[in-house]
């Protein structure tokens, strides 16, 4: 059979940058649908950058950012003892910065169309932004949130320049599924290969089937 | 004394307008700003939320200042007492009745208060259902019970009524009434119903375009001083009709048509469509129970 680890390490990383990226993703969002910021088209505009960009040409501009020897990853190495590249920290923050765009755009969105007034009701109530956010805004836009979540959870588990770039191909370390399944062609062992896109294939296809059924209204008793 | 002098330039939809008011509020009174859509009603609820900032002015609510701009004090929204009826109802459709009054507690508040507001608007069938099960009416009844959670010191009621059928509108200015005198309130409604008006107000503000027009008793703006009549209505034209020397005109008064029989000279200046006045002078109305 074939060797499990790719695949746990796939849904390891997914899990970790999924969680960076709510933490991110979610002030960030919050910041471009009511910001009158000048610098707010600027900002958009990277954050969805990895949208258009070959993940080769992230990937590479990583490498040479964090390589030991750049100013950047020098200093990262040598006060904070991090260092990025062929490593699994590194292929965190690479699919942090890959799957931006896949969280931002559906909490932006949520954001944008929920009804300012009731932002405003919970103001004049006396309540903070912060609370007003965590009890009024974000339970509001549960299908924007449950959107962004699995978008980037299902794009993270599909990526392989960015990953192979930074990462390289080190087993238990940054050897995900789908390298493992370039590695298996690649030594003409089609029947591991098969294996593994047939397992990424099948969970791919429930976790967008998931999010399909939820936001056109087929689960939304269990959402309610 | 609660003191409000606002001034600021807002982009009106034909065109910037200037809004500059300054009015008088007697703490406990009823007051409602009256006048056209575009007026500055609801921009003037919004800058004594603090919801909408303000060019030049003050706020002085009795001893406390909430907003001076030559000393550079403007309270936040969360700072100023303040119950916020909107228009559209806005509760969160994400907690249930309670839920909402129970959000809207201060800090270390009293529940007492939720169950109370609970009975007195009677919302005790309704509390454990989301907003989206509520009908319109209802909606409006959690929203003013939520805006009273905090025992403002002022209740502002922007056009809380205006999407109602008449019946529920009757009702729930019983209810506005009730819980004004019970709770000592000072409110401030937004109102474009003359008969809703004379029944909720002590006083009236008039405005147009960004300036009180008028300002006064209600019966005293809506009555014009050239007629004393002892009956008047107000209404609109629908149709103008010759029959033989008199003319018929239909009028309609609130609900109702009313066919009034009038001569040439009269109908000159009256078309269709224009709102009139239908008085009496010397008519003894008869009065029966229904």
């Amino acid at each position: 059979m074939i060797d499990w680890q790719p695949l746990l390490l796939t849904f390891k990383l997914a899990l970790v940058t999924t969680l960076w990226l709510l933490i991110i993703a979610v002030p960030l969002s919050y910041w471009l649908a009511y910001t009158k910021s000048r610098l707010k088209p600027i900002l958009e505009t990277l954050v969805s950058m990895p949208l258009v960009l070959p993940p080769t040409v992230l990937g590479f501009y990583l490498l040479v950012a964090f390589s030991p020897a750049s100013a950047l990853g020098g200093w990262l190495h040598d006060t904070l003892g991090i260092q990025l590249i062929f490593s699994f920290k590194g292929l965190v923050f690479a699919s942090v910065l890959y799957s931006l765009p896949f969280m931002v755009h559906p909490i932006q969105a949520g954001f944008t169309n929920l009804n300012p007034t009731l932002i405003e009701a919970s103001y004049v109530l006396g309540k903070s932004k912060i609370k007003t956010l965590f009890k009024v805004v974000l339970p509001n836009i549960k299908p924007s949130l449950l959107t962004g979540i699995i978008l980037a959870f299902a794009h993270t588990i599909g990526e392989f320049g960015v990953v192979l770039m930074i990462g390289g191909n080190m087993p238990g370390k940054t050897k995900v599924a789908s390298i493992a399944i370039y590695d298996e062609v690649e030594a003409l062992n089609y029947n591991a290969a098969n294996w593994y896109s047939i397992i990424l294939f099948a969970i791919t296809f429930g976790i967008l089937l998931v999010v399909y059924l939820v936001n056109g209204g087929y689960l939304k008793r269990f959402w309610k | 004394m609660i003191h409000i002098a606002l001034n600021k330039k807002l982009m009106a939809a034909n065109g910037p307008m200037i809004l500059d008011i300054d009015i008088d509020i007697v703490p406990g009174s009823f007051t409602t700003l009256y006048g056209p859509s575009g007026a500055g009603k609801t921009s003037i609820l919004r800058m004594i939320s603090g919801l909408l900032s303000v060019d030049e002015g003050h706020i002085i609510m009795c001893n406390n200042v909430w907003l001076n701009t030559k000393k550079g004090i403007c309270l936040k929204p969360q700072q100023r007492k303040i119950g916020f009826v909107f228009q559209d109802y806005t509760l969160f459709p994400n907690m249930t009745v309670k839920e909402n009054l129970i959000y809207a507690l201060e800090k270390g508040q009293d529940t007492q208060i939720v169950k109370e507001l609970i009975d007195t608007i009677e919302l005790a069938e309704l509390q454990d259902r989301r907003p989206d099960k509520l009908s319109g009416g209802q909606k409006q009844r959690v929203a003013l019970a939520r805006a009273l959670v905090r025992k403002p010191e002022i209740l502002l009621l922007d056009e809380p009524l205006s999407a109602l059928d008449q019946s529920m509108r009757i009702k729930l200015q019983d209810y506005i009434l009730s819980v004004h005198k019970k709770y000592k309130l000072t409110t401030i409604l937004i109102s474009h119903e003359i008969s809703e008006v004379i029944k909720m107000s002590d006083n009236v503000i008039q405005l147009d375009k960004g300036r009180i027009h008028k300002q006064g008793k209600p019966l005293d703006i809506f009555t014009t001083k050239q007629v004393s009549g002892k009956f008047q209505f107000s209404g609109e034209v629908i149709d103008i009709k010759q029959e033989e020397v008199i003319y018929v005109v239909t009028v309609l008064i609130g609900t109702n048509f009313v066919k009034i029989i009038a001569e040439e000279n009269e109908i000159k200046t009256i078309n269709i469509g224009d709102t009139i006045i239908v008085a009496s002078k010397a008519f003894n109305p008869l009065l029966q129970k229904i």
